[in-house]
């Protein structure tokens, strides 16, 4: 997006300082969430870079110790630093929100563009089905799941994509409408160019321009909802130390030891919101929203 | 709940107010809000079908043999039977029966209000469900309303404030709108009830134990219905007939209150109905974070002791609620707006 189509007056911004438009349009929140999404994702690559201790390294002389600078998330009942096992448990908890977002984004392209290309009956007959899909609560239908198929990461994974996947699909279709009925597309059917040269050249790259929002909010929900699984003791098995594995380990010292509920919660809260963040300013540079 | 997806609520359903036509005379206009309402009736009534469908077929994916998982459960053992062993069970349970039949004796059942047995209990899954059920109600409910007071509240009195307020709401309700139940939970419970003692740690079924449970559900909801209510104020606040009434000399707040405010709820009013969904995945979470009996303890451990029949009853009858109440938001908004009833 060029500077000059934000400014209707056609004049191009005064520059008082010589820093690139982009840099000052950054805010500050979305600095700090971008460094926020850099550290987790380097837990996920090196977690031995950032962790204080061995995530499984029993020490039963320092068991449920509170916060303090030596553990600075405190340790948990087998005296295991939880700051470490935080920074280990991001990977396995970013690959289960990375896949349920997969699985949500890979069916509602599908229905998504079948809908929105097609119309008539195969856009009814998908409507309705998306409307079905939306009775279902997301942690219900991940229940189900695991009532049918048992406990797992795959479940999981599963159940979380099917249940965030109707709202991805509206989106997807309501962006393959609006780009449908644009300008362009008029233009070039006007030109005589062919149905498939159309979607191929013009409708599918234009409506996927929002992926990289839908997937960046989507994996900060699909953790939260994965955790909130496993916080009811329906996640992954335990051993693993992945954030909802170690919210339900810390269930039951809620009222002696509550940093083993509240420092995982917190690492997901703002590594969830950091993806918000992102996400959201993203959209609306994309939109054009942005002026200043 | 992220912004994208509140736009995809906010699209319309279906055809539910796609047909705006121009006005008729009034007897085919009565006629034609009424036959619409007959659409809308029967599209839920297909609605809930489809979702009895789908979890009827989900159910038959269970990996093994049924009556081999539903053994070992009720026995506490890992281990395989004999043919002679399961059939029994097998011909309890009709799992011997093809399974386009058990397919139609599971939707005859569900229309006569039997939604199986209980694995586990060996009680009727409906007779369970409704012992549990008054809890759940009377959480979501309460919960629905602090939700409503505080994102009201906040819109009132900090959009299109001086930029520090407005910042400040906006921020708030982005952060709470995103907040996990299960931590906000724990969070309300270490503050208030452990460390300061106002409101019990186990709660019961008192007012007092409804307080804390009703906050962690209805603040993140709060901050999602504040956020496009905000939206909405931000635009009605340019409109000619504020900028008529504040020219009539009325003040500021009365303003908001008399003429923006009535406009701005309607999206989140739409979006209550959709919301009950998060409501009802939340409880389960809230229900278990403070101990409380209801509808979502008793899911979470049918879902540990997978079982299954117990599971797929909550998940249909809240699909129903799901559905009865989204016809009913849409019955009200059409009663709201005149301009929808013409259609």
């Amino acid at each position: 997006m060029s500077a000059i189509s934000q400014h209707p007056s056609g004049l191009a911004p005064v520059s008082t300082l010589a820093v690139p438009t982009w840099v000052r349009r950054l805010r500050p929140g979305v600095i700090l969430a971008t460094l926020v999404i850099a550290f987790f994702v380097l837990a996920v690559i090196v977690p031995s870079l950032l962790a204080t201790n061995n995530p499984l390294s029993i020490n039963l002389s320092a068991t449920l110790q509170a916060p303090s600078w030596s553990h600075i998330f405190g340790t948990d009942a087998s005296g295991r630093d939880l700051y470490s096992r935080v920074i280990y448990g991001a990977r396995q908890s970013l690959l289960i929100g990375l896949g349920a977002t997969g699985i949500a984004v890979g069916i509602a392209i599908v229905l998504g563009f079948a809908s929105g290309l097609a119309g008539g009956i195969v856009d009814g007959v998908i409507n309705r089905f998306v409307e079905v899909l939306f009775a279902f609560p997301v942690l219900l239908l991940a229940l189900l799941f695991v009532a049918v198929f048992g406990p797992s990461a795959k479940t999981e994974i599963i159940a979380v994509g099917l249940g965030t996947a109707p709202g991805y699909t509206r989106m997807i279709r309501g962006q393959v409408l609006a780009v449908k009925d644009s300008g362009y597309v008029e233009s070039a059917r006007a030109l005589g160019h062919s149905y498939r040269r159309i979607v191929r050249r013009h409708i599918f790259p234009n409506a996927m321009r929002p992926l990289v929002v839908i997937v960046t909010l989507g994996v900060g929900q699909s953790i939260v909802w994965a955790s909130g699984l496993a916080f009811l003791g329906l996640g992954v098995p335990p051993p693993a130390p992945e954030w909802g594995a170690l919210l339900d380990a810390g269930r039951d010292f809620v009222t002696q030891a509550s940093w083993l509920e509240i420092m995982p919660g917190v690492a997901i809260v703002v590594f969830a919101l950091s993806l918000t963040t992102v996400g959201r300013y993203i959209q609306q540079r994309l939109e054009g929203g942005i002026t200043r | 709940m992220s912004a994208p997806l509140v736009e995809a609520a906010l699209a319309p359903h279906g055809e539910g107010r796609a047909g705006e036509e121009p006005a008729t005379p009034p007897p085919g206009r009565r006629w034609r809000f009424w036959r619409r309402i007959l659409f809308r009736l029967v599209g839920a009534v297909i609605v809930l079908w489809a979702a009895a469908t789908f979890t009827f077929f989900v159910q038959t994916l269970l990996p093994g043999s049924r009556a081999t998982l539903l053994l070992n459960e009720q026995t506490g053992q890992q281990k395989q039977y004999t043919a002679a062993q399961l059939a029994p069970i097998n011909h309890e349970y009709g799992f011997d029966k093809a399974v386009i039949v058990q397919y139609f004796d599971y939707i005859g059942g569900l229309a006569h209000g039997n939604f199986g047995t209980s694995y586990e209990q060996h009680q009727p899954v409906l007779t369970i469900i409704a012992r549990q059920v008054g809890p759940t109600f009377a959480l979501t409910l309460t919960a629905l309303v602090f939700a409503w007071v505080i994102a009201l509240a906040l819109t009132l009195f900090t959009t299109r404030r001086n930029r520090l307020l407005s910042g400040l709401g906006s921020g708030l309700e982005i952060v709470t709108a995103g907040l996990p139940y299960y931590w906000l939970g724990v969070l309300l419970l270490v503050v208030f009830a452990i460390d300061l003692q106002i409101f019990p740690v186990v709660g019961g079924t008192g007012v007092t134990g409804l307080i804390l449970p009703a906050l962690t559900l209805g603040i993140p909801l709060a901050g999602f219905l504040g956020q496009v209510t905000r939206d909405e104020f931000e635009k009605v606040l340019e409109q000619p007939f504020v900028t008529s009434a504040r020219a009539r000399g009325m003040g500021d707040l009365q303003v908001r209150l008399r003429h923006v405010l009535r406009h701005a709820v309607l999206p989140a009013i739409t979006l209550s109905g959709w919301a009950l969904g998060a409501l009802i995945s939340g409880a389960v979470i809230v229900e278990t974070v403070f101990a409380r009996p209801g509808i979502g303890n008793v899911i979470v451990t049918a879902a540990q002791s997978r079982d299954v029949p117990l599971v797929s009853g909550v998940v249909i009858l809240v699909a129903a609620v799901y559905v009865v109440a989204n016809v009913l938001v849409d019955l009200a908004y059409a009663l709201i707006d005149p301009r929808l009833r013409a259609g």
